[in-house]
Order: structure tokens, then sequence, then C-alpha cells
């Protein structure tokens, strides 16, 4: 059986034989790191949701206060995502020491680096139309970088920090949770702020995984190198082979 | 240091038998959640240390910690303004007025220096140098500081003298400034609350005497004793806040049968206080059990926390009255509608960009 093919087609992705065989794959993200993506997207999902129901509870359930336990559960729920999604981000951060150099990314930012800088603004350039064709980049680009590390590093570290601080608050005074993250309380003296800030953790991070999703998508049909897959595979390939 | 009468010497004197003299001792032991054995302890503090003098001054303040604490049941206030401290000064309940009452706070600060105690009711306004609150002729943040001097502690009564209150609320015209704030070298217990519970209030006092050495504080300078749990975790309407049953509405069926107050605002999540244990009027009741949700009258800042019926605190920084929620909304929305343009523009270049390729 021989495969059909429409000579249209072929005229517009045809290219050099020899340019085709010379398209480049790279090994970025490590096993552990794509495993941590995605059991860390799952969490946050759970966690928003839950995190969305304990501050706007469901409507009143009826009936025997001892037959149900729905508060209670959605709850359980979200702390047992919260410790799927802190002991995650630990075990990311140990990744960043032993893992390949693309996992230290997340956890660092060139602050002092002028091409970095010069970069960045030349791939904002790139999202506002004014740019003809990106840069190609194995690791994140510069733009990407960013904001990772100020949403999902920082971010995930102040989620962290005041949602274990407020579920000490529920473990008691004697708890180690209390021990750990009851410092918070001195910043935040009545810890109906505490809440507030955590409130607005949440709606911070869901605008960056609407923006990242869409990025992604983006990224993998219009940029020069693979995004989406590679997350699935760790292996970043290039469309072309130009600089 | 003068000699002073013991408590136990004052209330054999009144005629009160050494059996109710135990009996007071076990129930202070039990409202300071001590083991029994401390009631012995109690009563032979009780019975060998002189009474602690004490100054209780009033800045900026409404009285309601003195009207509670003049209402405290176990003990009761009459013993322990009359027996086991000594009450030296106290404006609002004294006899004595004017030059006299003045010549009584100066009269303790020379005598006992560094071995009375300083309560505060209230706080100093620190706006315009303090004149708004002028005691004696003088600024109270004046007299507050005179009187700190040689204290040996300072008892801030209420929230007024520990966070602020009402007073320090947005805008706070007056600079409204807890004790703390303005007292830096001496211990200071803060006893909040709009007003704190009276057995608190002369819980913490007893303690003191009978130990002879502040109550353990917690990180926000609280005695710990009180203030270490929430509201929330000792609510008998707990269960209904577990299985997720809410009043949804003032007069529902809900409220009719008890359910949880949390959708109706209720601050009992994020307060500590003692109100659900120790409750209110001997022991009678306290605000949840009569329908109303916690204020978080003892928390810090609570005024300026959003409403009282309002579980999500509105953000007023926004200029219009908003809550996480709403912000987070409208910025997903912005956010939503802003990628589905880009992705619309990013798709018309993309297919100039293809066209240009085949030309």
């Amino acid at each position: 059986m021989t495969v059909q093919t429409d000579p249209k087609d072929l005229a517009v992705h045809e290219t050099p034989p020899g340019e085709a065989h010379a398209r480049t794959s790279v090994y970025v993200y490590e096993a552990p790191v794509r495993l941590w993506h995605w059991i860390n997207a799952l969490a946050i999902v759970v966690l928003s949701v839950t995190g969305y129901l304990i501050g706007s509870p469901l409507h009143s359930t009826g009936g025997s206060g001892t037959d149900n336990f729905l508060m209670g559960g959605i709850r359980f729920v979200h702390f047992t995502a919260a410790y799927v999604f802190a002991i995650g981000f630990l075990a990311r951060l140990y990744w960043a020491f032993v893992g390949n150099h693309h996992a230290r990314q997340l956890f660092t930012l060139p602050f002092w680096n002028g091409a970095w800088w010069r970069e960045l603004f030349g791939e904002l350039k790139w999202y506002l139309f004014l740019e003809k064709e990106p840069k190609k980049y194995v690791g994140h680009n510069p733009l990407a970088h960013a904001v990772m590390f100020f949403v999902i590093t920082l971010g995930s570290i102040f989620m962290i920090l005041t949602g274990f601080a407020l579920y000490a608050e529920g473990t008691g005074h004697d708890s180690w949770q209390w021990a750990a993250f009851g410092w918070m309380t001195a910043i935040f003296p009545n810890t109906q702020g505490l809440h507030t800030w955590h409130h607005l953790g949440m709606w911070v991070i869901i605008l960056f995984v609407m923006v990242h999703v869409y990025a992604a998508v983006r990224e993998d049909i219009m940029s020069r190198q693979s995004i989406i897959s590679t997350m699935i595979s760790g292996e970043r390939m290039f469309k072309d082979n130009r600089p | 240091m003068a000699a002073l009468e013991t408590f136990y010497d004052v209330i054999r004197r009144q005629g009160i038998s050494r059996r109710s003299f135990l009996k007071f001792c076990s129930l202070a032991a039990a409202s300071m959640g001590l083991p029994p054995a401390m009631a012995g302890r109690i009563a032979h503090a009780m019975e060998t240390k002189p009474r602690i003098p004490v100054l209780w001054v009033h800045g900026l303040e409404c009285t309601c910690c003195s009207e509670s604490f003049i209402r405290s049941a176990h003990p009761l206030a009459k013993d322990v303004i009359l027996s086991m401290i000594s009450l030296d000064y106290d404006p609002v309940i004294m006899a004595a007025a004017g030059d006299q009452a003045e010549a009584a706070l100066e009269d303790t600060i020379q005598r006992y220096k560094g071995n009375y105690i300083l309560a505060v009711e209230g706080n100093p306004p620190l706006n315009e140098d303090g004149m708004f609150c002028i005691v004696g002729g003088k600024p109270f943040t004046e007299q507050l500081k005179h009187a700190a001097k040689d204290a040996m502690a300072v008892i801030s009564w209420g929230s007024c003298a520990s966070w602020g209150c009402v007073q320090a609320a947005h805008p706070n015209p007056t600079q409204a400034t807890p004790v703390h704030k303005v007292i830096t070298d001496k211990p200071v217990i803060k006893v909040p609350g709009c007003p704190p519970i009276a057995e608190v209030m002369t819980g913490v006092v007893t303690y003191m005497l009978t130990f002879g050495r502040l109550p353990e504080l917690d990180r926000q300078g609280r005695p710990k004793m009180f203030y270490s749990q929430r509201i929330h975790d000792k609510c008998y309407r707990r269960p209904h806040f577990d299985a997720g049953q809410f009043v949804e509405e003032w007069d529902d069926e809900g409220a009719r049968k008890g359910y949880c107050l949390y959708k109706m605002g209720c601050k009992g999540p994020t307060t500590y206080n003692a109100c659900s244990t120790t409750r209110w009027n001997e022991g009678v009741s306290f605000p949840i059990q009569s329908g109303h949700g916690c204020i978080g009258c003892s928390e810090d800042g609570f005024w300026d926390k959003g409403s009282f019926y309002e579980r999500l605190t509105d953000i007023k920084q926004f200029g219009i009255e908003a809550n996480a929620d709403k912000i987070g909304m409208t910025a997903a929305g912005v956010a939503g509608a802003a990628i589905a343009t880009h992705a619309a523009l990013s798709a018309v270049k993309r297919a100039r960009a293809g066209k240009g390729e085949n030309q």
C-alpha cells in the first residue's frame, strides 16, 4: 500500500534533505522534573477548587449533622493536596541540586545579567507582534523564566507559608506546624488577613495557569521549538537549524 | 516596701470562712486550666503573699473593660479588688477625685517602686502631642509613661490597649497607639477583647498573685491559658461547620436549627479568645450561642477587616469594595479576553506569514 502524497503539501513543507536531518533535539527536562510538573499541576487544580469552596462553601446541606461531613471532606482534600504540593516543591528543590542545570533555572534569576534583560525585552516584543521571529531557547526563554520564578517559585513559597500557617491554627499551638509556620502571624497578627492574602495568591496562580497554558500552546505552534511535548518526553526539538 | 495585708487576712476579716476561701481557690485554679493540686498553691499564695498594688489608668476608651471586670463571677470582682489586689488608683471606681486621686497615684509609685502592676484601659493618642486625652491636666501619654517607668509589669486591658481598637481604626485621626508601642521597656501582657471576658481578666490577676510571675504569653503577648485557641476550635456549632450546614440567611431554617454562622461572616475561625469555653455573664452564653456570628473583637485591627457579616474580607485598596474573589474573577476575565485577542492576532500573523512563504 502506498501513501498518497498531495504535491501541494510537499511544496509547502519541503525542506532541503540536509537540513531535515540536521534538526536537533536536546534532553532538557529529566523524568523527576516532568513528573513534578504534572503532579504539581493536578495539585494546583485540586487546591484551587477546594480552596475556593472553603472560602465560599456550597449551599447548606440538610439532614443530621452526624451524617454529613461535606466541609470536613473538602478541607481534608485541600490539606492532602497541600501536602502533595509542599512535599513536591521540596522534592523539586532537591532535584535542582542533583539534576541537570536546566533543573536549576526555576530557582535562580540572572537579575544582574544585561544580556538576559535585553533578551527578555526581545521576547516581550515577540509577544507584542513587534518581532518577526523569536530566538531559540533550550530552557525557558527569559520572559517565561522571570514569570516562573516570581509566580511558581516565590508564589509557591508564599502559598506554602501562608497555607501552613492557617493549617497550624487548626492543628493547635503545640503542633509542629505552628512551631514551623506560626511566625507568619507576626506579619499578619489578625489571621483574617492571612486568609485574604492566601486567597489572592490562589488567583495569581490561576492567572498564571491561564497565561501558561496559552503561551505553551502558542509557542508550540509559532516558536522555533517544541514546548508541550517537551514536558512529556523531556526532549526539546528545534524546527530549524538557524542560530 | 510597706507591709501589706494578705488576701487571706482581708477575707477572714470580712467574715469569710476558711472553707469558702478554699472553694474559691479551687474555682480560680479551674478557671485558669490548672490541675487540682494547684488549688493548694493558690491558697498558700493567698495566705502568705502581700497583695499586689495595682494602678489602673484610663486612656482613650469606653470603660467597657471596667464594666466587664466588675461582673466577674469566679472570682468575684469584689474579692479581687478588695482582697487580692490593692487597687490604689482607678479614677472610674475610686471614691477620691481630683488632687486627692492624683496624690494616691504618686504615693503608690513612690512607695512601691518596681513592685506594682500598671493596668491600662484604653490607649494613648500620639497625634497633636497627645492633646486628645487629658488626665489631671496632662496628656494621658505623659501619665502612662510616668506610671509605667517604675511598674513591675503592664497589663493592657482590652483591644484598645492591646491593638488600638475603634479609635485606631482607619484613618485613626488621633493616632491612637497600643500600649506596647509606647511602653517598650516593660513586660506587657495583652488581654484583648472588646471588652475582655471578666473571668479572663480576674484570672490573669489571680495567676500573677499566685505564682508571682507573669502568665506564659503567646507570640503576640497574650496569656496562653485564655488565648491559645480560636472560638472556632471549641465552638459548640463546629459539627455543623464540618457537616457543611450553614445559616444562609438570618431567620432561615438553618438559623432556627442553630447551624454554623460561617457564611454570615462569623470571625470565629480567626479569633483567639475563651468565649466559646468560658462564655459570658457567669457562663450564661456568648454571641454565637445567641445566634450572631463572632465579630472578632479580640483580634488586631478587627474594625478594618471588612464587614462583620461577610466571610471574605473587602479589600479597599482597589477603590471600590471588592473581596479576593471579585478581584480574582475580574482579573481572570480580563486575562481571558486578552488571551483570546492575542490568540486571534497570532493566528492572523501566522496566516499572513504563511502567505508570505508561499509567494
